[in-house]
Order: C-alpha cells, then structure tokens, then sequence
C-alpha cells in the first residue's frame, strides 16, 4: 500500500469512524457544530427554545408522516379520513393530537425564541443573516400552519381558506387572477385542497429543513450571542478557546435535556388532558364539515395567527378596497426582517440598555398580546378600538427604534461574561 | 460566451416553468362545472330566501316585500356606494339603482361577503340581533344582510353601509329570468327553450 492514504488514516484515527471520515467528514462536522462548538457559558432560560423548536420540527416531520399513511387529501374524504384516523386508527388519536399540539407549540416556542433575539440583541451585527433566515423560517411556518390547518377540511379549514385566500384578492389588477390561480377552482374546491396538501409536505417542509440548516450554519459561523451581549472570542485561552466559551457537548445538550424534559412534561399534558385546550388548539367549528353555503358564526383562526389577524381587521376600507389591511399585516411581518439595521443602541443586551428600549419592549409585548386577544373575539364592543390602538403600538416599537435606542441611556459593558463561573 | 449562455439557460427555465404555473389554472373540469344554474323562486313567500350554489359560491335569491321596495331609496346617506358605482355587477343591474334587480321582487347577489368571502347571513326583520353600532336604523332597518366574520352589513340590495371593513356592495352575478320566478345564474339572456 503507498504510504500517503496510511498516514491519512493514522492521523484521523482507525475503526469504523476512520473509515468514514476518510470518506465523509464525520468526526470534523461532529466536533465543529457539537463537541467543539464553544457557546458562551452564560445562557439562561431563554436559550432552550432553539433546540426545543428543532425538537418540534422533528416531531411534526414524523407524526406528520404517519398521518399521511392514512389521511386522504379529496374534499370528499379529507375530513372523514382525519375522523377515521382519530378512531378507526390504533394510536391514531395520539399522533394527531402529537401534530395539532405541536403546531401550537411550534409557534409558543418559537415566539418565545425570537422574544430571546429582542431582549439580548441576538439579531444585531453580526448575526444579522441568522435573524434574516429565522425571519424566513417564521414565515415559512406560518404558511405551513395554515396549509396544515386547512387538510381536516372542517368547516373553519373552509372559511379560513376562504378568507387568506381572499387577502391577495385586494392586490390592484392581478387580484382576481391571482386567487383564481391559487384555488384552481372558482371557489375553495378540491384542487385547492389537494395542492395545499402536496405544499404542506413536501414543499414547505424541504424548504423549511433547508432553511433551518443555514440558520445553524450561519449561527455557527459567528458564534452564539449570550445575555450579556458581549463577543466572547476577545479573550481567548492558549488553545485558542474562549475564556468564557465552554463545548457545546457535553454541557449544553445536558442542559437541553433537562429543556426538553420539562417541554414534554408540558406538551403531554396537553395532548392527554387538554388536546383542543380550550378551542384554542383546535377550534370547535372544525368538527364540522365543510360547508360552502354555511359561514361559521365566528371567524378566528387559530391563535398563533391572531395578532396578525387583528390588524387585519383593524384597517377599514377606503378608496373602494381593503388592500389597506393586507398590507398593515404584511408590513407587520416584514417589518421584522430590518430589526437588525433598526436598531441603533451601542449596546446588544437588555441589562445594558436603558429605560426606554425597557418600556418600548414592554409595550410592544402587551400590544402584542392584546392583539392576539382582539383577533380571537368578534369586531364589536372595545375590540376593534383596542385592535387599532395596538397595531399603532406594535408599529412604533419598530419604526421609531432608530431614535429612540439611540436616545437611550446605556450602562457600562463589562469584558467578560457575568454570573456565576 | 458565459453571459449568453446563462441568458439562453435562465430563458429556457422560464419557459419550462410556464407548465408548471399553468397547471394551478382552473382545470377543463373545474371550468366544465361552471356552468349556469336555474333556480324556480316562485316557491319563496315574501321575506324568505334561498342559496343556491353557483361555481362553487353561493347565490341569495330573496323575495322583497313591496314595502321594503319602496324604502329603499330611503337610507342613501348611511351607504358607502348606494348607486353601485364601485360595485361589481352586471351594466344592466347597476341602472336599476336602489333595486339592484332585474325583478324588484327577487334580489340575486352573491352571498360572499367582498371583505373576505365569508357568507353574510340574512337579517330580515326590524331590530335583529345583529345590530352594529352606527348602521342601527332602529324600527326603521328595512332589512339586510349582516356578515358574521367581521360585522358589516349590507341592505336588502346588498349595498354596504358606511365605515364596514367590506369595501363595496355585494357581487350581484350575471342572471336572467326565464319566467315570471324562474332564475337562471350565470347567463346574461334567458337561454331559449
């Protein structure tokens, strides 16, 4: 044998895994994005949401495929094959509610998650096309939550097709086309439901894994942010370690463990207890059929989308079309995606920052909330003035960041990471 | 060299999409079932409807009470568009004015709401329950159509009423009569028989 493959194999190890690594770069990706990926030493609570939402994407990519083995996307079968699945199908209550829970849970995890990238400062230079690719993966999954949303073929599926569909109607001139186009039909009809079957997943579940992959590599590339905000390859040991960095694993998949015990613990106790939580999860009109002829009472979709949802509606018409609507709630969304640049605070994180990042944080959370609550009841009585006062807030916080972060007073910084060692 | 053939190249994969967007176009199927449908509204008593579904949506035919015809010019000043000029109807409907009807007696419109497309239910009666601050004409509703999704509310002619999230007065489909109560959606000439 010639002595040059010999030296290669000696030097990444033998066995099995130097068999591979000499084929597939195994142990170096193993030791680049876990084992010698230094994260600083200094998360808290708010860090376990990122590995919980991989968790949850785990979790709807397999239950969602044992729906598929037995769900049927026709408008003729849709809903009795999701009934027959809830009780013809041995197990097949618990991988339903498994998926409609984590949906839910998704978007509880993953508010909470990008809530951590606002306090900290996670979205700032340089992880400015993390917070870009995760503004793309919220994105996605709210087109996968609502895709997903419509295949039980209920009678709030319909009419909440109905409605999203309806929203690129509003655009001038291509609207009418454009709906026609993505109904296939000229109304809400089985080709609509079929093709929003084949983009719920396959489509935006690829585009979504791949998606997830760059938010880790570009997370990665740069480092992770800590509370503190502060960069910690400044001080680095003599192997070239940061002081204040410790390996990925072991330490922090211990942590995330214990976040992923006390998450099940939760989301169990959903799907055994509590699986529609209260309408909420899975709302009572969609344990009826659909019906074209038969509007539910109350249109709400479901919770995570409401906030949105209630600017929707908080925009009256004017010049003869409610365009005005779709475009606050489009702007609410993509408004997200220039937070990085927004931001003009010398300081990443929250402790650092003064009052009024504090107050304006405050106020966005609450118009937030309160959004979501003005979304989920009918437009009458003060909901649709609170609806109207909130959406100005939540676009304050946003649009007036450029002023007022640098307005704000900010505290010394420290070098190294704070807390206990 | 490498520019004209990334040209060629990005123009060959716009062409090979056209197939593929085309294919979310209305099927021959889907466009075979749209065709017209008769309904016979003789049936209807005064201050009743029915749906009937038409390409999927579903159609009002409503059967007025001559007292509520004769109000109907009553109430211009609380409606966003009462001559229909920002509405979606057919030429021959709009000149009919506060009517909105080939037949006075028989209003046709599209039962989807122009908000979102949620059915609006009918609200015939003074006082309903579906009153909304603003559009409350008290003793004098002269009967309607409310919107359960978002709350706005249209007249017997479907016309909506001012600051509604609904922009413009319900669609009122291409229809004729084929006689004295026999409807037929989807055609602007009664077919001949």
């Amino acid at each position: 044998m010639p002595a040059a493959p010999e030296s290669a194999e000696s030097s990444r190890g033998g066995g099995l895994i130097g068999w591979i690594d000499q084929r597939f770069p195994l142990t170096s990706l193993w030791k680049e994005h876990v084992a010698e990926y230094y994260a600083p030493k200094n998360f808290n609570f708010w860090y376990y949401f990122g590995s919980l939402a991989l968790l949850i994407l785990v979790n709807q990519v397999v239950t969602g495929i044992f729906l598929t083995m037995n769900y049927k996307p026709s408008s003729t079968e849709a809903f009795s094959s999701v009934e027959y699945i809830m009780r013809d199908v041995d197990w097949g209550w618990l991988i339903r509610y498994m998926h409609s829970t984590g949906a839910s849970a998704f978007f509880i995890v993953i508010y909470l998650h990008m809530f951590r990238a606002l306090l900290y400062g996670s979205h700032r230079r340089p992880r400015e096309l993390v917070w870009i690719f995760g503004c793309l993966i919220f994105l996605l999954l709210m087109a996968e939550g609502f895709m997903g949303y419509v295949l039980p073929w209920g009678n709030m599926s319909y009419w909440g097709a109905q409605v999203i569909v309806s929203l690129f109607g509003s655009l001038p001139y291509i609207g009418g086309f454009l709906v026609e186009w993505i109904r296939g039909d000229y109304y809400i009809a089985d080709a609509t439901l079929n093709r929003f079957f084949a983009l719920h997943v396959a489509a935006l579940p690829l585009a979504l894994i791949f998606l997830v992959i760059a938010h880790i590599m570009a997370l990665h590339e740069v480092g992770s942010n800590n509370p503190d905000g502060i960069d910690i390859k400044k001080h680095k040991d003599t192997q070239g370690h940061p002081l204040d960095g410790i390996p990925f694993h072991p330490y922090y998949t211990v942590k995330d463990t214990m976040g992923v015990a006390g998450f099940l613990l939760l989301f169990c106790g959903v799907i055994f207890f509590a699986p529609t939580f209260g309408g909420l999860f899975l709302e009572s009109p969609n344990f009826g059929p659909a019906n074209a002829l038969q509007t539910p009472p109350h249109i709400a979709p479901v919770w995570y989308f409401t906030p949105f949802y209630a600017m929707l509606r908080a925009v009256p018409s004017f010049a003869g079309t409610q365009v005005w609507g779709v475009m606050v709630m489009g702007a609410s969304i993509v408004v997200l995606f220039f937070v990085p640049w927004l931001d003009r605070s010398p300081v990443n994180s929250i402790r650092y920052r003064g009052p009024i990042y504090k107050i304006m944080l405050a106020i966005f959370v609450l118009s937030f909330i309160s959004l979501g609550v003005c979304g989920l009841k009918p437009p009458s009585g003060i909901y649709p003035t609170v609806a109207k006062v909130c959406t100005v807030l939540y676009f304050a916080f946003f649009l007036l960041m450029p002023w007022y972060t640098k307005l704000d007073s900010v505290k010394p910084v420290p070098e190294r990471v704070t807390g206990h060692a | 060299m490498t520019a004209a053939t990334v040209g060629t190249g990005a123009i060959g994969v716009a062409f090979a999409a056209v197939p593929f967007l085309a294919s979310w176009q209305p099927s021959a199927r889907a466009k075979a079932l749209g065709a017209p449908v008769t309904v016979d509204a003789s049936k209807l008593d005064v201050g009743q409807m029915l749906k009937v579904v038409w390409r999927g949506q579903p159609v009002f035919v409503v059967r007025r009470a001559k007292a509520i015809i004769d109000q109907l010019d009553g109430h211009d000043a609380m409606l966003a568009d009462p001559k229909s000029e920002n509405s979606v109807q057919p030429d021959y409907i709009q000149s009919t004015g506060a009517a909105r009807a080939r037949n006075p007696e028989y209003w046709v419109g599209l039962a989807v709401c122009t908000h979102l497309g949620c059915s609006p239910l009918g609200a015939f009666e003074a006082n309903n329950s579906f009153q909304v601050a603003g559009t409350d004409l008290g003793a004098n509703w002269p009967g309607g159509f409310y919107c359960p999704c978002h709350g706005s509310k249209y007249d017997i002619s479907g016309r909506v009423f001012k600051s509604m999230p609904a922009p413009k007065n319900l669609t009122v489909p291409p229809y004729a009569f084929t006689d004295a109560a026999r409807v037929t959606i989807g055609v602007d000439d009664a077919p001949k028989v």
